[in-house]
């Protein structure tokens, strides 16, 4: 998701682009994993920043992009199950209005009205009228091929396509040049030459980091999604527990459950979040899907008699303090990063494609980046890093 | 809940949990209670036998079903062996999903979903015996969806559990052995078969003598040797296809071509069939849910399915799982057993400790008898494994996927201008596959599509956690702490 957001834009402000996957389009995590964009989850800092641009910037790309991208914007609502946590998710919002969220008090006797099927007897909740969704793995897809046919129309591109797309090809390693400087990467079946190169290798991140010479500690972090039989609309927008904002902050390994629940375009239910630590293991645990379970039916108790049809895994990449790379590395000149979303790369791609796109055209981005800044985690490189051959 | 000699004390595991009670799981649950281990059989339906034994239901009274069975002593045999056993047979059992659990294996399943209030049960066991059988392929064509067409295999089984027929004159089509068996049985019951459609050349068969004579469908045999169909008039058309059923409220005739060697309809060969039935079906693709999700290694079989890598002792790339039957390469229900008994010798071998595959006389007489059998049952996949020419029949509008009805064209759509290439990526893009089957109908099919015309491809080997769907209630009410071995069902 987040490659095909530095083509689109790169190539809109007409850069030719290669975009290379050893997979296919949208084999990562973003094929495995939700496509909420929420403002709603993230504390007033320069995430939240990050989010505020790109819920605008998915606005304008869904005008742009076909409706297959399944763009919603149904905004989210935040269940507190406590008085006690009523009272702090209110604090936590007037927080966020600061910095230009949008946040309304929802009365206990108002849920009713915005999610008939909740569960009765809640004390009340925010609703986030921003938040938004859309299908990752279309959006990834509609996204690179709307890149490819950007400047096709204009007469002096002499034919030259501004995007190619190799799929299927591993980068092994990178080119650099007697200056040090980079110079392309070296894949599986060639070479590819290109005075920059953006890292865009997800929870991979720190693999491609290696082969450059540069350390970057993108690490998995675990979550299961289950997958309900299509239903009527019972659920009308993204509804989650209060406690999940804590579990996404959280910096712990050990696993963490929270209710997410939403309904989608197509019918079926999802059903979040859970995160753990656990390296890249993918064998089902019996006792996430229970606590995923639990929290669904215990927030919508209509769901208890659905039928769960299939479960995803994927593996969210994350960095020690929870925040993206993005940016120029100053260790090589020519390679950039844009990887470590962690839970939220869907939601925050285009912003994060808008500042990689700026900095490859010496502009200004659009968010002040300096607390992406990759080399943040070790200034100096691990070693000798590779020489054009 | 049944209770026996050989069930362990509670909080106990089982010696062997056994999935699947069709020949292979019979087979194999059968003999390792004999080898004295204690042994759960479950299945999903409420009675044993699988897809093969499928019997009348008592209540029909139906006199003689052997007569519909040639093997129906084995059976029988079978059978008696599973009363006198002391295996906790567990029928209307549904597994979902099997984990690793401190050194042993839960089997999670569900049970009373039929009855509308489904509960969850856990049971535990140090080996694991995966038979779960095979389900049917298909190929779309348009008018696939049509009510009167059913599988190849459905309609047998209809016949076999409750005597009846899909239709008054019933076409039949696709590939594979299976086809002349549901003619043969349709016609027996008083059918009529107009035309046997089968996309590959029987003849081809004649140059592997040896299959046909150890063939477990006598009916191949009998045809190709020009006999018994035409007692019934049914007539065998070779090398063709069904590419379309008509009807509007239900399938009235359907057009058949002739097909080229790359099972491309030739042109000008179209004719039409009047029918009230198509029974079709292209060879059976294993069911191996349960077990890619636990990381078993998958294999391409020379028909372009995925089978579960096996051992010598019928062990899969997982230790401590074993499988048997058709989840290991279509084969016939004789092959079944063969494997199920042989991976009870192994199991109970290494549960004794032994690291060595058994070498007693049986052991070994197993082995070779099913070596040769699987030679034999791929030589015959290989005469109808399906050619890539197949989806020019298939028309942009047709659908392929019919839970979420996606068309061909859609898939194509997403391979050329999404950058779809393979099942998977389809999926995304496109949904197919993503719903109440779960691919399992229409995988085969957006393979081939996802290749771009480059030769039959097995859909990948997908792992399935769910096996079964399972309610959200049943799942939030699984136990938290580590459960006693005995279900928790009683
Ligand atoms: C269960 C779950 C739910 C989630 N829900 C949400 C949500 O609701 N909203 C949201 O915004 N985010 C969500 N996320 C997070 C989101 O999915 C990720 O942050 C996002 O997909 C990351 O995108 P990416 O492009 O960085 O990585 P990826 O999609 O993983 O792409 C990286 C690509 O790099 C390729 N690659 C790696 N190494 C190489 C190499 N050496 N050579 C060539 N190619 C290589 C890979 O093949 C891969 O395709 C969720 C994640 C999970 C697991
Ligand atoms: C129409 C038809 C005609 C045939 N004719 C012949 C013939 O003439 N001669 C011949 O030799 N063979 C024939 N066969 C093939 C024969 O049926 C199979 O070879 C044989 O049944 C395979 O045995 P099995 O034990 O591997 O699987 P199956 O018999 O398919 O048994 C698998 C069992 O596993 C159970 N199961 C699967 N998944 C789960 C789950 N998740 N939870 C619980 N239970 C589960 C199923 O309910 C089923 O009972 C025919 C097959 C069909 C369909």
């Amino acid at each position: 998701m987040v490659g095909a957001a530095c083509a689109y834009y790169a190539a809109q402000a007409g850069l030719t682009v290669t975009v290379i996957d050893r997979g296919p389009v949208a084999g990562g995590t973003t094929g495995t994993g939700e496509g909420n964009l929420l403002v709603s989850d993230k504390e007033p800092g320069p995430e939240l920043e990050l989010a505020l641009l790109s819920v605008q910037l998915w606005h304008e790309l869904a005008a742009s992009l076909p409706s297959a991208i399944e763009y919603e914007a149904k905004g989210g609502l935040v269940v507190a199950s406590s008085d006690d946590g009523l009272r702090a998710l209110r604090g936590f919002a007037a927080r966020q209005g600061e910095v230009g969220v949008t946040a309304h008090e929802v009365p206990a006797d108002g849920l009713g009205e915005l999610e008939p099927h909740l569960s009765p007897g809640l004390p009340g909740g925010i609703h986030y009228p921003q938040d938004a969704q859309v299908q990752p793995a279309l959006a990834a897809a509609h996204l690179l091929k709307a890149a490819a046919s950007q400047g096709r129309n204009q007469p002096r591109s002499r034919s030259r396509p501004r995007l190619r797309l190799r799929l299927g090809e591993e980068v092994t390693g990178l080119l650099t040049g007697a200056d040090g400087a980079v110079r392309g990467v070296r894949t599986a079946t060639g070479e590819v030459r290109a005075p920059y190169v953006v890292n865009a290798a997800g929870t991979w991140g720190g693999d491609l980091a290696k082969l450059a010479g540069v350390e970057l500690p993108v690490l998995p972090r675990r979550g299961f999604v289950l997958v309900t039989e299509p239903l009527p609309r019972v659920v009308r927008r993204k509804v989650y527990a209060a406690d999940y904002v804590a579990d996404v902050a959280s910096g712990s390994a050990a696993l963490q459950t929270s209710a997410v629940v939403e309904g989608t375009a197509a019918g079926p239910v999802l059903i979040g979040s859970s995160r753990e630590r656990v390296g890249f293991d993918r064998s089902l645990s019996t006792e996430v899907l229970r606590r995923l379970a639990l929290g669904a039916t215990a927030l919508f108790p209509v769901l208890a008699g659905v039928r769960v049809m299939r479960t995803y895994t994927g593996f969210r990449p994350y960095l020690p303090d929870h925040l993206p790379a993005i940016g120029p590395d100053p260790r090589l000149p020519g390679l950039l990063h844009a990887c470590g979303h962690e839970g939220a790369g869907v939601g925050l791609a285009p912003a994060t494609g808008l500042a990689i796109a700026r900095c490859l055209t010496g502009g200004e981005p659009p968010v002040d980046i300096a607390p992406f800044a990759p080399a943040r985690f070790g200034p100096e490189p691990l070693g000798p890093g590779p020489r054009a051959a | 809940m049944p209770s026996s000699a050989s069930e362990p004390p509670a909080s106990q595991p089982y010696d062997l949990a056994v999935i699947g009670a069709g020949p292979a799981g019979l087979a194999g649950a059968v003999t390792a209670a004999g080898l004295g281990l204690s042994v759960a059989l479950l299945d999903a339906s409420e009675h044993v036998g699988g897809q093969f034994y499928r019997h009348p239901a008592a209540t029909l009274g139906a006199v003689r079903p052997e007569a519909l069975h040639h093997d129906w002593a084995a059976f029988a045999g079978l059978r008696r062996g599973l009363e006198a056993s002391g295996v906790s047979h567990l029928a209307g059992h549904h597994v979902w999903s099997v984990t690793g659990q401190d050194g042993d294996w839960a089997v999670h399943a569900v049970t009373g979903s039929d009855g509308g209030q489904e509960r969850p049960v856990r049971v535990r066991a140090r080996a694991l015996l995966l038979a779960t059988g095979a389900s049917e392929r298909q190929l779309p064509f348009p008018g696939w969806t049509l009510p009167g067409v059913v599988g190849a295999g459905g309609a047998q089984a209809m016949l076999k559990s409750g005597l009846v027929l899909p239709g008054r004159r019933v076409v039949v089509a696709g590939s594979g052995p299976l086809l002349l068996a549901v003619a043969g049985s349709l016609a027996a019951a008083g059918a009529r078969v107009p035309a046997v459609v089968e996309a590959s050349g029987y003849l081809r068969y004649a140059r592997h003598p040896r299959v046909l004579a150890t063939n477990p469908y006598k009916l191949v045999e009998a045809v190709v040797h020009g006999g018994a169909l035409l007692r019934h008039r049914v007539r065998p058309l070779p090398r063709s296809a069904v590419v379309a059923a008509h009807g509007t409220d239900r399938v009235e005739a359907v057009t058949v071509a002739r097909l080229d060697r790359d099972w491309r309809p030739v042109p000008g060969s179209r004719r039409r069939i009047a029918c009230d039935a198509l029974a079709v079906g292209h060879g059976l693709a294993p069911q191996i849910d349960l077990a890619t999700a636990l990381g078993c290694a998958t294999r391409r079989t020379v028909d372009a399915t995925a089978a579960l890598v096996l051992g010598d002792g019928q062990e899969t790339t997982v230790s401590g799982v074993w499988s048997a039957g058709e989840t290991g390469g279509v084969g016939g229900s004789r092959l079944a057993i063969v494997e199920g008994e042989l991976a009870a010798l192994a199991i109970a071998s290494r549960l004794d400790g032994q690291t060595e595959l058994p070498q007693s006389r049986r052991a070994v007489r197993l082995r070779r008898g099913r070596d040769r059998m699987r030679a034999f049952a791929d030589a015959m996949a290989a005469a109808h494994a399906p050619a890539p020419g197949w989806t020019q029949w298939l028309p942009d509008d047709t659908d392929v996927c019919r839970c979420e009805e996606v068309t061909a064209g859609r898939v194509r759509e997403a391979v050329t201008d999404l950058g779809a290439g393979d099942a998977r990526t389809v999926k995304l893009l496109t949904r197919a596959g993503m719903g109440w089957c779960q691919g399992r109908m229409c995988g085969a099919a957006v393979a081939c599509l996802a290749a771009r015309g480059g030769g039959p491809v097995p859909p990948p080997a997908e792992r399935r956690p769910f096996a079964v769907p399972v309610t959200l209630g049943a799942l939030a009410g699984l136990d938290a702490d580590a459960a006693p071995g005995n279900p928790t069902d009683d």
